[in-house]
């Protein structure tokens, strides 16, 4: 099929950056999303253009590093999924796609589609563990822990750092993200002890990076690739208050 | 000449020994002392954030722009220890039994049983760090088994277990960087190792962003740079990962082992077009539940569920009644081929065979197997767009892991001074086969529990060492080498580009260097190798300017790398004749197609010396010996 596509070009972080028109014609619906960019790649070095600098690594949804911004979503068209899992197949022959790169004050562009998201690194700086050093843990079994209580820890703990929650959201808030590791931690009883202190410089740490507040539209739950829920949310608040007040 | 310093003493009472005795660095000398690791996976970021604890001055390079998309993120299945929690005969020494079989009597003994005695310890550490692994209802955790064993001893949190652990090790990781003991460089791709006076000294790095070359010193060098098996182009690793720093140790005097022993896991998603760029693994735990089997008619395109019991083959647990569809990786992904070389694969290639939970689900019920694979089900069914609850898996091997890699001793000290291997960047603990849930393990002992007391040992003679400088001339003299081999690569400026090079190479090793090898394959293969390196050097188009984010010249210099690697590994396949483990040589085989081991001659780990561009490596050997286990035939049978 023939496709057109409107890529974001930019230099460098300070370049201005715009859109730029490539129509791309022997794409297969067999192609993943990136395998369609490797190909138009492909192309544009053989024709002595440069190609499109994005990023991606595992290319099965689960190291993070790929997510673009695609017809105006985290990832596109498709819910629960990553970019280098979408499938050009959700395109039709003829259709105009727009792909952007993460757009947030605390993820600016390094080239093309690529975004610097070491605010995410930051932020689990900020408290994002358990502070056992090597060799100080007691016997796994020592303390257990309820089947539900772990596999809810589980649902949080699998966040993949994308950045899509923040890409989504009006306010390029963080707050999916860091309640998903304040979550996860705060369930489980080896992370009880540090509860308190972990919400209140995270979400120190979440302001000072200059991430926006959390309105409540719910965008980032939908468009996570991982779906983690606003649940987390309303338990990273229930650790906040109890933190503050109590 | 190759030492392994193995400590004396019985195999139990090795690591405890060397624990007691090995020379130590005072909390005031470790403040002076810098080590720099080189890519933060599990064993990277453990080994980092515990030498951090220690005191240390760490500084961490990684390719990615974040250490926690390191690769062991895509390890799913789960991490092996001897807790015995279901008291079903386990111990330390049957796990070193177990993964000294599981590599076809190719690995150290005591480098093996060290990993078993510490998996405990990991266990705990990733608990107290906060991965959720698997429960009972009890809250106690939960366990399942894994190829090539007969107990149940894997810790997994569903199938993202590999995501769990690195995501603890990480964040262990962090907080050392925020307490400033540890310092990040991400987004650098390591160029050169330096050497001063026989000693590890320092890297060169090129910052991906901004093309700056960069040197950065040290007292001591690690590389935690993970496996090469992207050396095949499409494999079950991440597309960035590569063995160029693996080279640049060699090319240093780092000596290369077994380069050969490749892993071609069983359980894939199969090769769906040509535009592929990577292949997607199905956890080897699904073999817990899933059977393996191909229609007993050649060519039979019916549905697969159509085709009735006694028309299907399945052929694992025919072939091997005592293990089924457990059999190690190696086995597997043998048997895959040889039924699908015969005629008998499914799919449109006709390279497929299915997993099939039909069985599975009518006994347990859909839930219970949704509990324990509902992740893998689900990746699975977003890739290829089928539902593995009502149809079988199609499932075909890929490359996945290298057992091979840099050779390194007791220590896990390379053949450089002061050069430190660890994960799958080293060789010592898998032999000629890995198995399952056994990389994790090593991955985080190697780096939470020994190579943090190892490093000691040799640090406490450097405490008189001031800081690195890096205007030495040996700094100098790589930072130019380095510079002028990427000036080479975009002054080419041919007509093919990087990908299809990386391509060819990778169809090549496939062809000829994969499953199944022998000696007039693999003289084809050296041939084609180096003619299409000298094709590469002449015709390779690179774009773009050396002082830029350039993707396409940090992929040039690592497939620049993978030709000299390929020739390593082709060379070593070569000279092993004999068939073991992964290594499966067509001319030593058994009547009924098993592997022949030949003991009297190849009972030795290949370590390949660098000695020049044109000439050949040379070859030292590290004799195994086995004083703990009897060495027999390995048979799953």
């Amino acid at each position: 099929m023939k496709i057109t596509l409107d890529i974001w070009r930019q230099k460098s972080p300070n370049d201005k950056g715009k859109f730029v028109r490539y129509e791309l014609d022997g794409v297969s619906k067999e192609m993943t999303f990136l395998e369609m960019l490797d190909y138009l790649n492909d192309k544009l070095i053989k024709a002595g253009d440069e190609p499109v600098a994005f990023d991606s690594d595992c290319r099965e949804g689960i190291c993070g590093t790929c997510g673009l911004f695609i017809n105006g979503r985290p990832n596109g068209p498709v819910k629960g999924i990553t970019t280098c899992q979408l499938n050009m197949s959700v395109f039709k022959d003829g259709d105009t796609i727009t792909v952007e790169p993460f757009r947030a004050k605390a993820f600016p562009v390094i080239k093309d589609l690529i975004v610097d998201r070491s605010s995410f690194d930051k932020l689990i700086q900020s408290g994002g563990f358990i502070s056992v050093n090597t060799g100080a843990a007691p016997e796994a079994n020592s303390i257990p822990i309820k089947k539900e209580i772990a596999e809810r820890a589980f649902d949080a703990g699998i966040c993949i750092g994308c950045g899509s929650c923040v890409a989504a959201c009006k306010n390029a808030s963080a707050m999916l993200f860091v309640s998903a590791k304040i979550s996860q931690l705060a369930l489980l009883p080896q992370g009880q002890t540090e509860a308190k202190e972990r919400v209140r410089t995270m979400i120190r740490e979440m302001d000072r990076l200059g991430f926006g507040n959390c309105t409540n539209t719910g965008a980032c739950e939908a468009e996570c690739p991982k779906e983690i829920s606003l649940w987390n949310i309303a338990k990273m608040n229930r650790e906040y208050y109890k933190a503050t007040l109590g | 000449m190759l030492n392994s310093k193995i400590p004396d003493g019985p195999l139990a009472e090795k690591w405890t020994r060397y624990k007691a005795t090995c020379k130590l660095v005072s909390p005031a000398n470790k403040k002076k002392l810098d080590i720099i690791v080189v890519g933060a996976g599990a064993a990277g970021a453990a080994a980092a954030a515990s030498m951090a604890e220690l005191g240390y001055n760490v500084k961490v390079f990684v390719y990615q722009d974040s250490s926690r998309r390191a690769h062991s993120i895509a390890s799913q299945g789960g991490i092996n220890a001897t807790k015995n929690y279901k008291n079903d005969g386990d111990s330390d020494y049957r796990l070193f039994y177990d993964m000294i079989k599981g590599g076809d009597f190719r690995a150290r003994e005591a480098n093996v049983y060290r990993l078993a005695e510490i998996s405990n310890n990991v266990i705990d550490q990733f608990v107290a760090q906060g991965v959720p692994f698997a429960r009972e209802y009890s809250g106690y955790l939960a366990n399942r088994s894994f190829g090539g064993v007969q107990v149940s001893r894997t810790f997994y949190a569903q199938g993202q277990t590999g995501q769990q652990c690195t995501l603890a090790a990480y964040q262990a990781l962090m907080r050392q960087i925020k307490a400033g003991k540890a310092e990040m460089y991400s987004r650098r791709f390591v160029m050169d190792l330096i050497v001063i006076d026989g000693k590890a000294r320092g890297i060169i790095t090129r910052n991906l962003v901004t093309g700056e070359i960069e040197r950065h010193g040290a007292h001591a060098v690690v590389f935690a740079t993970g496996g090469f098996g992207t050396v095949y182009y499409l494999s079950t690793l991440a597309i960035n990962s590569n063995g160029s720093a693996a080279m640049a140790a060699y090319r240093k005097g780092a000596f290369m082992a077994n380069p050969s022993m490749a892993q071609i896991h069983p359980t894939s998603i199969p090769v769906l077009n040509d535009y592929q760029a990577k292949l997607t693994l199905m956890s080897e735990s699904l073999r817990n539940d899933g059977r393996v089997w191909v229609p007993k008619n050649k060519g039979d395109k019916r549905n697969p569920n159509d085709i009735p019991e006694e028309e299907r083959d399945y052929y694992l647990e025919r072939r091997y009644p005592a293990f089924g569809n457990l059999v190690p990786r190696d086995v597997a992904s043998r048997a895959a081929k040889e039924r699908c070389d015969a005629g008998y694969g499914v799919g449109s290639t006709g390279l497929s065979v299915y997993l099939d939970f039909r069985d599975a689900i009518k006994a347990q019920g859909k839930q219970a197997i949704a509990d324990k694979y509902g992740n893998l089900f689900d990746l699975y069914t977003k890739i290829t767009g089928m539902d593995p609850y009502t149809e079988p898996m199609r499932i075909y091997p890929a490359s996945h892991y290298t057992m091979g890699g840099l050779w390194v001793d007791y220590n896990l000290m390379t053949t450089i001074q002061g050069l430190y291997a660890i994960g799958e960047a080293n060789f010592s603990d898998h032999g000629a086969n890995r198995l399952g849930a056994s990389s994790l393990l090593q991955c985080a002992g190697d780096g939470y529990f020994i190579l943090p007391v190892t490093i000691g040992d040799y640090l406490s003679e450097e405490i008189k060492t001031p800081k690195i400088s890096v205007d030495d001339p040996a700094f100098d003299k790589a930072e130019k080498e380095a510079a002028d081999k990427l000036k080479k690569l975009l002054s080419i400026n041919g007509t093919q580009t990087v990908t299809s090079f990386h391509k060819r190479l990778g169809h090549i090793m496939w062809q000829y260097s994969g499953m199944v090898r022998n000696e007039e394959g693999l003289n084809k293969a050296l041939k084609e190798v180096n003619e299409l390196r000298e094709e590469f050097w002449k015709d390779v188009k690179v774009p773009g300017k050396i002082d830029e984010f350039n993707h396409e010249l940090e992929k040039a210099f690592r497939v620049a790398d993978f030709f000299d690697l390929a020739e390593l590994i082709i060379t070593d396949a070569l000279h092993r004749k004999e068939s073991c483990g992964a290594h499966f040589r067509e001319e030593y085989q058994t009547e009924e197609g098993e592997p022949l081991r030949n003991d009297e001659e190849y009972m030795y780990v290949a370590a390949w010396e660098y000695t020049g561009e044109k000439s050949a490596p040379k070859l030292h050997k590290e004799p195994l010996t086995f004083e703990n286990v009897k060495v027999t035939k390995r048979s799953y049978k």
